[in-house]
Order: C-alpha cells, then structure tokens, then sequence
C-alpha cells in the first residue's frame, strides 16, 4: 500500500527541525528512520498531514564519551549501535538487545533514538535505557531539557516528549565492572518480544552488589523490576538466590493478553526469563 | 513534489516525486526497475531488498526523497556490468531458488550479510538473511548458497567445491539421492 | 545449409534424467529480469482498487460512492449493484454430493456481504494511489447480521445462518461407506467386537498459503478480443471458467500465466478481482491491472485447511488394527470457490495412510461461516488425512503401551503386498515403507537420541527431548479422468504436451502445465534430451499462454511431472515415429531395419549410417524429399490420462526439544526419506521437499489464521501471521527410496506435496514424545510456546489463544497515539 499524501519537510538542524514541526500544527510525525512509522502509515493507520524528516539534520548520530556516561545520538542507527566501541565497552546490554531488533535491513535504518521514543511496550530498548538509568536530552523551542528513564516512558507507545519538543540524545552511565544479559523471547526470528528481561549485574566477593532489571512488554511501559532488584542486592551469587529473587518479576506488572501470550502466561515467562538473565549476567 | 537526485546501477536521475512515493515504488515506477518486488506492506518479507549507499535496507520501508543524494544498488546492477555476482551465480548453482520472486531481495541481502562476515556458519547465515521469508525453498539450499558465495568470495580457499557438484554434496550431513533401487 | 553440428565421439550421451541440471528458469530470477504480472505497463492502462467490507456479516444499507467519483485521477467507480446483472457466480467446479448446496458466488456484494473483506465497490483511476486514495471516500452503511464464525456452533439447531435463504449452514454431507462401497467390512461392527477403541478430536487450523508474490491481473481489451494476464497457477481452467462467467466466448479470451511466484494452491482459483478486471475492461474498454497488497492477499485470497476431525480407531490388545471412523466438520468459509468442497473430500480416502484397516467409514460436513472461503493448500485434504492417521497411531500405541514403530510395522502394507488395494479403495503402486524407514532412523540417529531422551527423563532436565514419527503415503499424479468423473468433479485429469520440431534442429517443448517455482523448463528438458537424444540446450519449454499452450488442466496436486511430464514423453515418441518414417526414405531403408539411440537412426548392422533427428528436422522443413502418402511434418502432441494415482510414500522423523519453562519447542534434528519414484532432477526432487517440509512444520508450530469474535482477521499481516524465517527451521536430512510408478512412462510419483503432508504430524508427535511423561496428550497447533506451556501445567491441548490483540502493538490502530513530537 501507498501512504496517503503528506507535506514533507526535510530540515538540516535541530533549530530548523524545531521550528519544522511547531509551524506544521498538530498533525505532524517526525520521521527518524521510518522502521515503524512507514509500515503504519502504509497500512494508513498514520496519515500525518507533515513528515518532518531528521534525515538530514547535522549532528544526531553517533555515539561520543562525554567522561562517567556515553551519549548516543538521537539518530543513531541500530547497526551503528551494534558495531561502536564505546557501547561495547560502556553498555554491552544495550549492543546485546540491539542485536535482536527486527533484522540486518531494519537495523541500517532504524535508529536508537526513534525506537526509545516510539516506546513499543514490545520494543527492546525501553527497557533496556530503564534498567541502565539513561537520561534523555530532549530538545524544544525554548531549549534543552534532561528527563532520566524513570520519568520517561509514560504510557503506551507515549513518553515525556512533549508536543514541539524533539529527543536529540541520550547518555547511559559508564558500567564498569556490571555485567549484563538480555533475554528475549519470542516465536519466530524477526518478531517483537512476547516477553523480554534486561538485567545488569555487579557482583562483588560472591555476592550480587547490585542489580538493575527490566521488563519488556510487560505493562504499557517497559518496567524496572525493583523487588527482583531489592532482593537481589547483597544477596549471595547462587542460583538458589537468584531464583528465589526473580520468583518476584511479575510483582506490580499489568501484561496484555494478545495473539502471542495471555497476561498470567507472561508473568510467568517474566519470572523464567528474569532469573535467566540474572544468572547469565551474574556468570552463573 | 520533490525534487530528487539518485544514482541507480550506475545511473544519474533526476526527478520530481511526491513525498509519500516509496523508494521501491519509485524504482519500479519511474526507473523502470522491476527486477525488485513489494511482497508485504509491513517491512516483513524482504522482496524489496536493495543497497542504500552500500547497505541493505528494505526499499518499500524508505521513501524516496530519503534516497535523495543517495547511491542505490539494485539486483539489475548488482553484478556491476556483464556477468555474475558470485552470489547470483552461487544461487543458481546451489538452487536456492524456486519460483524467485523473494530471489532478488535476498540475493542483496546475503551480499549485506558477507560484507560484513565473509565466512559465516549455517546459523549465521540463517540468522542474517533472517529479514527475508521464502516460501519455497525451506532456506537450507539458500544457506548452502549463501556459504559457497562466500567460500568462492575469500578465493576458495576452504575448498567449496565449485561446478557441477550437488549441493547434497557440499552439505556432508545430507543423505544420498538414491538409496534404494527397486 | 547445415545448421546441425555433427556430435564427434563415440560415447553415448550421459542420460539427463537423475542428472542435477541447474536451472534454466533461474537466468531471468537471479538478475531480476522477470515477467511478474505486476511489472506489466501497457498505454492507458487503468489502474483498480477494491472497497472492502470491514464486517463480517451484514446487510448493504446504501452504498454512496459519490465522493469517490470526484476524487482526483479517478476515472470510474462501479458497485455490487453497477455490475449485478454481469457478474454471474464464481464456478465450483466440484458438487461433491448431488445435493450439495451452493448459494453462488458474486465477485462483488450487492445486497450482502458474508466475510470481511468481501468486496463492495471498485475504484478505477489513473494512478495506483489514486485509486488508493479514493477507496476512503466510499460511504457505505451496513446493516449488521449475527456473525458465523465457529463451525460446532454453526451445525447446531436455530444456528444464525451464514446465508438466510438456505435452511442450514451445511453445504453438504459427504460419506464414504468402505462396508457400502464393498472395498471394507462392517465398521460398527469392527467397532463393537475391538478390545480397544481410541477416540480424538483434532483441530487442522486456518492457514494462509502466503504465495510471495502477491496476486496481480492485468486485461487488455482488444476489439472484442481480451487478454488477461495474471499471477495464476491455472491459466487453462481460468480461461474456461471466466469465459463461462462473464459471456466472453472462449475464443475471445487469452490468458497468459507470466512468471508467477508461487501458488500452493493458493493461486488455484477463479479470483473475484480476475472477473472484477474483466467485467471493467469490458465496459471501459481500456486496459486494467490490479496488485493486492499483502493485507489483502492475507485477508481474501483463499484460506487452506480449517477442520475439527474426530477420529476413532479400533484394535485388539495385540495392536492389530480392525477399524477407523472419521468424522469431520470443514469450514468451507462464506463461499464455494473453485475446489472448496472437493478438499476434504479427496483426503477421504487417505485417512487409511498406509495401513490395513479392514474397515473404514468417512463422513464430512462441509460447513459454511462468516470467513473467506477456505479452497487448495499444499496437500489439500491429504495433509489433514496424514495428521489424524499418524497422530491416532501415536495415540494407540500409548494405550496399548507399544512401541509406536512397532505398532505401524504390524500395520502396514508390505513390500511384497504391492500393489495393495486399500480399504478405501485406492490401489497403491509400488513402495517400501521399511526400506524407507530404516533408512530415515540411521539419518536420524535414532538410538542416540532415544537414549539422550531417556536421560534428560531420569535426570529431569527442564528440557525435555521427543521423537515424532510420521509413516505416510498420498495420491499424486491428478488424475485419472474417469476416477474424477466419478467423483464429481467438474474437469477431468488429463495433460497435454506438443513437441515443435525446429528447422534448426531446436526443440520447442509446449506444456499444458503451467509451472511456478516447480522447474518444468529444467525438467522437461532432460525428458526430451534424453528421449529425443538432443541436446538438453536445444529444448526450449513453453507454458502459461493459452494462445502457445492451447490445451491444458495446470499444476496442482503434484500432478505436473507424473501427467504432463508424461505427456511430453507420450508426444516425444510419437516425434520419433513421425521422423522414422522420413529416415527410412532418406536412408533408403525399411522402418524395422532402423534403431534410433542417442538422436540419430541408423540402419541396424550398419555402422556409419545414420541421420539425426535434427537433421530429419531440416529436412522435413524444406519438405524437398518425404516419403507419399505422409505430412511434411514431425511435429507431434500428446495427451495423456492416468489409468491411475501414484503413491509416495516415505518416512519422516523428527526430533524435538521442549523447554517445558517457557514451552518454546525446538526441531533438534529432522530427517525425512522419500519415495517419489523415478527422479528426474535430484536437485528439484530435493528443492521441493525441503520447501513442503517448511510449511508442514510451519503448519505445526506458527502458522495460524485467527479471527477475532466479529469475523475480523487478526492475524492480517506477516506480523501476526508467522511464516518462518531461515532462523526458525532447522536443517533437514534428507533421502530418497526409488520405487518406480508403474502407472506413467517416466515412473515418477509425485514430490510437490510430500514435506508438507508428511512432516506435520512428525513434529506434533515428537512434541508430545517429548512432555507426554508430563501428563501431555495433545497440543493444539500451532504448538506456540504458550500453548505448550499450559498443555504440560494446566493440562488439556493449550487452549484459544488470545484473539482479539495483535502481536503488532504498533500497527494496532485501535491504540495509534497521538504523539505529536519525538522521533518515530
């Protein structure tokens, strides 16, 4: 199917893509990579009156040291993501989640910043940013703002990014010395995760120091498994421990029930894929 | 519309689109280039797989004035001139093909695939061209393709046999044609 | 002028049948130089879009295309009502009982639409998004009716009708008696006197046939002249029906079959949009096309298999079978297309597989509902008889504590049997099934793995190991004509081939039976190299145009090779016999003195003589020097009509890891051997089975059709309808027994369809192997992981899965947000 007709505006700064989208009224849509809005606007469930392009706009991709944290552009591609040295080093969960994003196609056009603001319930990187603590630099005519993880996925496929406003960049802490995993779980090889569980661990003299857990499609946000957390903080590194802790993943959790998974299924596999991720992570 | 400028197989064009025209629509459409295929309207099955300044991306996931300024390779010019891609030549000679209408995506997607792990195993293969469905050869002859491409790409050196040898035979694990003759 | 070059060298040609030949087809589709309907442009051509109904079931209020016929580019609109009195019925071509009830067919609703989807208007314009664009701009007020979806319900009293003009929503009751047909006993009372009785009920879920390329059709109207190009598997039998539907006269009507990207049956058919094209190029005069997307494709292209089978089995407590009864409900959709009744009917008589049941009864009703109709999927009937015979056998065994091999052996048919008249009364040809599986069990390693499964049981592991068997055997080679008479069906079974002897020497090849992936280029150019002793680049095979290929049934039912492969060979021979005639003149010899070997004739004990068929080809063509009494002409043609099916068979194993956690089942290790008979080319023989075993396994673990509680289809893209990827299906083994057909010159049996019947119930065995220490009996397929899940901690076969959502949260427009910034 073809897109139904739209204005298209192609700016090459952040000012002028700022100024795009508050002169294009309400029914605007920011084009990133376009990975997801073009297959929905195809099937004509989006029919924005402008695209406003980020195509071209200087600035916004790539992946910089900036001291304690890595900031990633915006529109940093997933496969950019996939092969920068400082996300490998810095936030391997975040190489190891986008690994499994849709396909080698998908990946070389889709970009970071577009999937964390589109914030699927099912898409792999909230969950990821939440566990790690990004912080998300969000761009607006009157200028910048900072909004940590915590605050920034707000509802389903909805996050703080206001109207006029547009996210530039994020920056995830440096995690020396954590180790993590992503677990996904899905039917077949391209589709979205029914259920997916981003863990990062610090072990310190056989016990887990701290861990930082996210949940994937488990609510209409990604979710920060904090009990898991709680419990398994200072809790020795055994597989007994670990299980006993990810028993509480589905604590305070509001799954769909969809073609894939009904909700008590996926608090199940939470739990499962939980205490996977946790004893991959922690080299259990 | 929009006013683009895109090098296809080789060729400068200039043209005038509107903004919602697919890249693979502009191509088949206004280029002529009909060797690509829509097969879904979800960026699912691949059949539109082109090289977008060297790497593969679904062309019915990409609008044309994206490609503005851009080098789009397609399986018509894949092959750069005359002749045989090895992996087009590696297609026919493994049959990793039936009807071949998801053929012409998944050829460039392979190529994407080998630029970046010039010798993977079966499962990276599988994994790689994962963005692709098939409906008709169950992959495995894709995968023994996709592998011979490569084997003859590094130079042979792993010794791939090449020509008239059957895939069964490259494939050590596949049972004989013919194992009982009544 | 000698335009054959002589061949040097005394050693015969080697035989190109059994000879891998790459193929001739792939040129064109490896470098994109491809004839898909779609690509076709042609001056002034009209482009068409359908309106389709989002309801199921509903009364057409009023229909205002108004707004439509203004919009930009749009040239014409036309509704139900616009086109009723030209339209006709769709044809079914199979009333497989006499009182089979049919309430017909319109391409397009006038009064009522049945299904969503169904179309309701046709927007004509000069652009595809034109057209696109003023499909939103049709205004149409619907009436709702109760909608029909689940076939148990349907069945029963004061059910809500799908059609309120018949009294019922069955279409038709069809038995097969083995006791009434004289080919079996008693089934009641094999019933009665049997220590054991096994009873399932089995559901074969809604699948799609999910052909890549999507359908596309073109007509150009010429005078009173039209020609239609589309993405058919069955230009011959469309041409027909079409003609027969609209009042075109057949000899005003061309159909031309360009490249066509795979059918599985899903292209067998009469389209509604191919008679929509034809009725508007009618009355524009101007040529048309129309291309589905892939939503459209999956939503009203016709649906495959769609079954609930209950299934009893009878035996005594040694394992010897004594009798089968089976009963289905098959959900034809709101509709009967081309073969809709026919499916289930065929695999009637396959429900006995490969065993020697003394008894045997079948039952069928065929049920109408509020979805698309349901027609030909890959195996059609033959995949569901497959499942139910191998997956009850399974069961048996369990309850009678055998070993499941074990129990087979018992049970089938032994080598020295053949041919083996079966309870169902089919005569199968020729076959091992212990060769084969010994065979399939060392390709697996099947002691190994039992022996790993044994361990995994001890030790608990939550990752348990299974082993499904699938012994199968199906009828091929459609079809016997007068077997079809019998039946019913409206065509006979029949292939027709005609051999062009060039004046150059060069061999054109016309096929009645138009390939889409199968490889008839390749394949029937070794037929004719080695039949006519030319080179195999000297054949060149033409199909898919009825003007070229004037007579021809098609391809489907893995019937091209075994009939028209044969008739091409049948066409071969008489071509020899025509050019005997012209050697013995020109060699100044009697016809019985000459042999003919390797392309040429030679006078016998005459070493030296001889003319080639390619020269004799020349020679008849300047026609300076024949013999009286005979045309200057060596052309032949050929029809052949089979005396009888052929049987494959074979041995499928598979070895499946069950995460009993999460449910996610794994293929370990799958190995298959076959018996299609003669193999022509190894190389397709072994295309085509690893491709119909990707769909049977993808029939058992993703594919399913789903429709939400008001007939809406869930799962309506490639999202939520889960064809595999190469990273979802293993690696196969696979091997080969050759038992000759003795039934067609070549003795091939047939090899489109086998992975996809055999390998279905292998893999829901091997799943069951793996949890039924767990309490498991079955699981629904597809054996999604949730499923799996419940079947192993809630018991019962998994349950409904969860309908109303799709998997594709972000193309779920109930919820599209409303995000006015950020990056998407």
């Amino acid at each position: 199917m073809i897109p139904a007709p739209f204005a298209y505006a192609r700016p090459t700064t952040v000012e002028e893509a700022l100024q795009a989208i508050a002169d294009c009224g309400e029914d605007v849509k920011v084009l990133a990579g376009g990975q997801s809005l073009i297959p929905v606007m195809r099937l004509r469930l989006a029919a924005p009156e402008t695209v406003v392009d980020l195509g071209k706009v200087a600035g916004l991709r790539g992946v910089r040291d900036d001291g304690d944290a890595i900031v990633i552009g915006a529109m940093t591609t997933h496969s950019d993501v996939l092969a920068d040295p400082l996300v490998a080093e810095h936030a391997p969960l975040i190489a190891e989640a986008t690994g499994t994003v849709a396909d080698r196609q998908v990946r070389h056009r889709g970009t970071f910043g577009g999937a964390l603001v589109h914030a699927d319930p099912a898409g792999d990187l909230p969950a990821v940013a939440l566990a790690l603590d990004a912080e998300f630099v969000v761009a607006g005519q009157s200028g910048r703002r900072t909004v940590p993880a915590g605050e920034f996925f707000v509802d389903y496929l909805t996050t703080a990014v206001g109207e006029g406003e547009l996210l530039v960049e994020v920056r995830v802490p440096k995690y020396t010395g954590w180790s993590m995993r992503y677990e996904k779980f899905n039917r077949v090889a391209q589709a979205w995760s029914i259920v997916a569980v981003a863990a990062a661990v610090r072990r310190e003299d056989g016990r887990i120091a701290e861990a930082r857990v996210g949940l994937t499609n488990m609510g209409p946000t990604p979710l920060r498994a904090r009990q898991v957390e709680e419990a398994l903080a200072g809790a020795e590194a055994t597989a007994e421990a670990v299980a006993a802790a990810a028993e509480r993943a589905a604590e305070g959790t509001d799954p769909t029930s969809d073609l894939n998974a009904q909700a008590d299924y996926r608090q199940h596999l939470a739990k499962v894929l939980t205490r996977r991720a946790v004893s991959t992570a922690a080299g259990l | 519309m929009t006013p683009i400028t895109v090098r296809v197989d080789g060729a400068s064009y200039t043209d005038d689109v509107e903004p919602r025209t697919l890249l693979v629509h502009y191509l088949r459409e206004q280029l002529g280039k009909v060797g690509t295929v829509v097969g879904c309207d979800t960026s699912n099955c691949g059949a539109c797989t082109v090289h977008l300044d060297g790497e593969a991306v679904k062309s019915c996931t990409v609008l044309a004035v994206q490609a503005d300024g851009s080098e789009v390779t397609t399986i018509e010019g894949v092959a750069g001139g005359a002749g045989l891609h090895p992996v087009q030549k590696a297609f026919h000679e493994m049959h990793g093909l039936q009807c071949g209408y998801c053929t012409p995506g998944m050829i460039m997607a392979s190529i994407d695939l080998l630029k970046d792990n010039p010798d993977p195993s079966d499962d990276e293969v599988r994994e790689g061209i994962e963005g692709n469905l098939c409906r008709c050869t169950g992959y495995q002859n894709i995968v023994r393709a996709v592998r011979h491409a490569a084997a003859e790409m590094r130079g042979g050196a792993n010794g791939v046999p090449s020509g008239s040898v059957s895939p069964a035979v490259v494939d050590t694990a596949a049972a004989p044609h013919v194992a009982v003759q009544s | 002028m000698t335009a054959v070059e002589e061949r040097t060298g005394a050693a015969a040609p080697e035989k190109e049948i059994g000879k891998a030949r790459r193929r001739k087809e792939d040129a064109r589709l490896i470098t994109g130089r491809t004839t898909w309907t779609d690509n076709m442009v042609l001056p002034g051509m009209l482009h068409l879009a359908v309106v389709r109904s989002p309801v199921a079931h509903a009364r057409i209020s009023n229909v205002d295309v108004s707004a439509a016929r203004e919009a930009p580019g749009v040239v014409a609109v036309f509704t139900g009502r616009d086109l009723a009195e030209e339209q006709g019925s769709l044809p079914c071509a199979w009333p497989v009982t006499p009182d089979m009830v049919n309430p017909g067919h319109p391409s397009i609703a006038v009064d009522q639409v049945n299904h969503v989807g169904e179309a309701v208007a046709v927007i004509v314009a000069r652009s595809k998004a034109a057209a696109q664009d003023a499909v939103e701009l049709a205004d149409i007020d619907y009436e709702p009716l109760p909608v029909v979806l689940d076939m148990e319900e349907a069945v029963k009293d004061g059910a809500d009708l799908v059609h309120d003009h018949l009294e019922s929503n069955t279409s038709y009751h069809f038995v097969f008696d083995a006791g009434e047909a004289g080919t079996g006993g008693d089934t009641e009372q094999a019933f009665s006197g049997a220590d054991v009785v096994v009873s399932r009920r089995f559901v074969q879920q809604r699948l799609i046939p999910a052909f890549m390329e999507p359908r596309s059709v073109v007509v150009q109207p010429q005078g009173d002249n039209y020609t239609m190009w589309s993405a058919t598997q069955i230009p011959h039998i469309l041409r027909v029906m079409a003609a027969m539907v609209t009042g075109i006269p057949e000899h005003k009507l061309r159909v031309i079959a360009p490249d066509v990207g795979g059918g599985f049956g899903g292209k067998l058919q009469v389209n509604p949009e191919e008679i929509l094209c034809l009725l508007i190029a009618r009355r524009l005069g101007k040529p048309v096309k129309w291309t589905e997307t892939r939503s459209e494709s999956l939503m009203t292209a016709h649906h495959g298999r769609d079954q609930v089978q209950f299934v009893d089995i009878a035996a005594d407590r040694e394992g010897n079978i004594l009798g089968l009864r089976v009963r289905l409900l098959a959900d034809m959709g709101a509709y009967l297309r081309l073969i809709t009744p026919g499916v289930p009917a065929l695999g009637a008589f396959m429900y006995p597989g490969i065993y020697k049941f003394p008894a045997y009864r079948f039952e069928c009703d065929g049920v109408f509902t509020n979805k698309v109709p349901t027609d030909a999927y890959r195996g059609a009937g033959r995949p569901e008889a497959t499942f139910a015979i191998e997956r009850i056998m399974d069961e048996l065994a369990v309850e009678l504590g055998m070993d499941p091999l074990e129990l087979r052996r018992k049970n089938w048919i032994d080598a020295a049997e053949f041919p083996f008249t079966t309870v169902a009364g089919l005569a199968y040809d020729s076959g091992d099934y212990e060769a084969a599986t010994q065979q399939a069990l060392q390709l697996l390693g099947y002691d190994e793995l039992r022996e790993e499964q044994r361990r995994r049981r001890e030790s608990g592991d939550p990752v348990q190991l299974g082993i499904g068997i699938s012994t199968f055997t199906e009828m091929c080679g459609l079809a016997p004509s007068r077997v079809l008479g019998s039946l019913a069906f409206g065509a006979g079974g029949w292939e027709h081939a005609s051999i062009r002897m060039l004046p150059t020497g060069k061999v054109e090849v016309v096929t009645g039976s138009t390939p889409h992936g199968q490889g008839h280029e390749t394949a029937w150019s070794q037929l004719v190299a080695d039949s006519l002793g030319v080179p195999f680049e000297d054949v060149e095979v033409l199909h898919g145009d009825t003007a070229i290929s004037s007579r021809g049934l098609d391809t489907y039912g893995s019937r091209s090779l075994v009939v028209g492969g044969s008739a091409v060979v049948r066409a071969a021979d008489k071509v020899i016999a025509k050019a005997r005639k012209i050697a013995a003149h020109l060699l100044e010899a009697s016809e019985d003195d000459l042999e003919f070997a390797d392309g040429k004739f030679s006078v016998r004990g005459t070493p030296g003589t001889g003319l080639g068929i390619q020269e004799i080809a020349l020679a008849i063509f300047a026609a300076h020097d024949y013999p009286e009494g005979i045309e200057p002409s060596i052309d032949a043609d050929a029809t052949f009509d089979p005396e009888n099916f052929s049987f494959p068979h074979g041995t499928h194993l598979c070895a499946m890891e069950v995460d009993t956690e999460t449910g996610f089942v794994k293929i370990r290790k799958y190995a298959s051997v076959d018996d299609v008979g003669t193999i022509v080319n190894p190389l397709i023989v072994e295309g085509q089975v690893h491709g119909g075993l990707a769909q049977g396994i993808a029939q058992a673990l993703y594919e399913e059709a789903i429709y939400d509680a008001d007939g809406n289809l869930t799962t309506g893209t490639f999202v939520d309808y889960l064809v595999p990827s190469a990273a979802d299906l293993p690696h196969f083994d696979t091997g080969n027994t050759v038992h000759a057909a003795p039934g067609n010159p070549i003795g091939a049996k047939g090899v489109g369809e086998a992975g996809c019947i055999a390998s279905t119930p292998a893999v829901v065995n091997a799943a069951l192997d793996a949890v039924r220490h767990l309490g498991v009996t079955d699981i629904r397929m597809p054996l999604t992981p949730e499923r799996v899940w419940r079947a192993i901690h809630q018991g019962g076969d998994g349950g409904d899965r969860a309908a109303a959502r799709s998997n594709a949260q972000a193309v779920d427009s109930s919820d599209a947000p409303s995000t006015s910034g950020g990056a998407l």
